[in-house]
């Protein structure tokens, strides 16, 4: 038997246990059924309201711009808190002591964190078909959904991995994670186009997977003439493959590294040391 | 190095910084053997055994466990360890069944004939009393049971060699007592080699074949429970008078010191005492000077008692 492989194939056990252990735990169902109704409520809202020059609707336009933003938020913020959580309440400790546990740990933290964003993406999407018209423009768009979404997860995962690996407690993810990714998402043309940011943050939001993940997931949605919005006028459907492969490609060689640094400084002094910590903080 | 023996440890120094917290310490831990680490709060107690845990990089000296150096140890290395870990909330809507069921499997590739890892999970729960609770919710369970699901993970992968590191920490008379049942029947049982820390002398003399005694980041003491007591108790202190006069005396065998002191001076001897120092009072002096923040006089002075 290889050792290895066997330990891969544990974690995606592990990774599908936890998966229903989530859905099943009303904390959980409440969060996704919060952030749905926020999106659900707003689009609602703006049902009738036009988007100049396009003859669309508010919700088509801003829909696939937000199932971008719940992806690149969902596996960033969740690997990263999970990951600076793990770290102090001994469950990455746990997996060091056994043989090649820590494998088993990360891949099951791949397979939960992308299992989550299924619930996330179907509490927004399934009502939106049936409330709002003109959700996806051609049923071809299915194809541009699934290689956006696996692309833009591989590029902004590890992101959250690296946050999570890096931040001194979990009470910092505040700061160090949701901070930045607020920010990104706030200038990433999610909600209003990035041509009417100052030029600089133009630049720097097509920097980041975050601007990419949105515009693809607009291009899937989308009708034709709606490229008329974008910059340069088209969907630039090769650079969005470009920058998010670089960005995957980028945490494929990073990621290891910093979790294997992680894990390397894992010791029960450490977890000691959180659980001290928080027994003072919530004094 | 030599395979009778499970672990040896060779002039290991940690220092963090500007401060050293193990200056030189040696010991071997015979293969199948309990072994305790006793000694006051940041005396080191951690530090070593989070070093041969391969947990912590050592700063010098030469550290072997199971024919490897824990710092560089391989996973097959691992899956021969066991530790015991302190958790406080990690797998809270886990099952004690489901937890130990995952984690054993790790164990599967590295079964032999003669050791069939994992254990069976249901004679585990058996073994720690969480038969009744292993369907419950891991966040329901007591602080007690909690540390005996890390045990029963600990020891999960039939582990030739564990470390426990303040296994008893928090619980209360009974919850103790029913662990060292546990932990004599793991040594009887697997012939596990086991080296627990512990800051309770009583605790040490319960359960261990060898105790340690670690203060100001070296060894002060290394033997039997009872060679440690009869090191200290050798010497008792006489003290009598004679016609208003104080003595005193120390002696090895006071009971034959004073038949001499009667037969000397008959009816002259009043206020005889005889004090037997114990290992107890011995200990507490040494944690009491060690917490007062003079480790290393603390360490004297109790090398200087058990010389």
């Amino acid at each position: 038997m290889n050792a290895p492989l066997h330990a891969i194939r544990l974690g995606i056990g592990r990774g599908w246990t936890e998966f229903l252990q989530s859905i099943r735990s009303t904390q959980d169902q409440g969060y996704y059924v919060f952030t749905g109704l926020l999106v659900l409520g707003y689009l609602f809202l703006r049902r009738n309201t036009e988007v100049e020059g396009t003859g669309l609707m508010v919700p088509s336009v801003a829909l696939p711009s937000i199932l971008g933003a719940l992806v690149a938020f969902g596996v960033v913020i969740g690997p990263a808190y999970a990951l600076a959580m793990e770290k102090e309440d001994g469950t990455l400790l746990r997996h060091k002591a056994v043989p090649h546990g820590l494998a088993g740990y990360f891949t099951s933290q791949l397979v939960l964190q992308s299992l989550g964003l299924v619930p996330q993406l179907l509490i927004v999407l399934v009502p939106s078909f049936l409330l709002f018209d003109d959700v996806m423009a051609s049923p071809a768009g299915w194809f541009t959904v699934a290689w956006v979404l696996a692309l833009g997860m591989l590029a902004t995962m590890p992101i959250g991995m690296v946050i999570g690996s890096l931040v001194p407690s979990t009470q910092k993810v505040g700061t160090w994670g949701m901070l930045p990714v607020m920010v990104l998402a706030g200038i990433s043309g999610i909600f209003y186009p990035v041509q009417r940011l100052w030029d600089w943050v133009e630049v720097l939001a097509q920097v980041f997977p975050m601007y990419w993940l949105g515009l693809g997931m607009r291009s899937a949605f989308l009708p034709e003439g709606a490229a008329a919005l974008e910059v340069g006028g088209t969907w630039r459907t090769w650079e969005t493959l470009g920058v998010l492969g670089a960005w995957a490609v980028l945490g494929a060689l990073v990621t290891p590294r910093v979790l294997r640094r992680m894990s390397r400084r894992s010791t029960g002094s450490q977890v000691e040391a959180a659980r001290e910590a928080a027994v003072q903080w919530v004094r | 190095m030599d395979h009778a023996h499970a672990i040896s440890v060779r002039g290991l120094r940690m220092r963090y910084g500007d401060n050293d917290v193990l200056t030189g310490v040696d010991f071997d831990v015979r293969a199948g053997e309990v072994r305790c680490l006793l000694g006051p709060n940041g005396a080191g107690k951690t530090t070593t055994i989070e070093i041969l845990e391969g947990f912590r990089v050592r700063s010098a000296g030469e550290v072997s466990v199971l024919g490897q150096d824990p710092a560089r140890a391989d996973e097959d290395w691992r899956a021969r360890t066991g530790v015991v870990l302190q958790s406080w909330r990690d797998h809270p809507r886990w099952t004690a069944r489901r937890l130990l069921t995952q984690l054993g499997g790790y164990y599967t590739p590295y079964s032999t004939p003669e050791r069939p890892r994992p254990y069976d999970v249901e004679e585990l729960l058996e073994t720690v009393g969480l038969t009744e609770l292993a369907d419950r919710k891991i966040a329901t369970l007591s602080g007690g049971q909690r540390r005996r699901l890390d045990v029963a993970i600990g020891i999960i992968g039939r582990p030739e060699l564990l470390f426990l590191d303040e296994p008893t920490a928090g619980f209360d008379p009974q919850a103790r007592r029913e662990f060292h049942g546990l932990v004599r029947r793991l040594s009887g049982l697997e012939q596990t080699t086991i080296l627990l820390t512990t800051h309770d002398l009583d605790e040490a003399e319960k359960l261990a074949d060898r105790v340690l005694i670690l203060a100001g980041g070296r060894i002060v003491a290394d033997d039997t429970p009872a060679g440690l007591a009869s090191r200290v108790e050798g010497e008792a202190q006489v003290r009598w008078s004679i016609e208003g006069e104080r003595f005193t005396a120390t002696a090895a065998d006071p009971t034959g010191f004073v038949r001499g002191l009667f037969a000397e001076h008959g009816e002259d001897v009043a206020d005889l005492e005889i004090l037997r120092p114990r290992l107890e009072d011995s200990y507490l002096a040494l944690v009491q000077q060690h917490e007062a923040g003079d480790a290393e006089a603390a360490a004297q002075m109790f090398t200087e008692v058990t010389g």
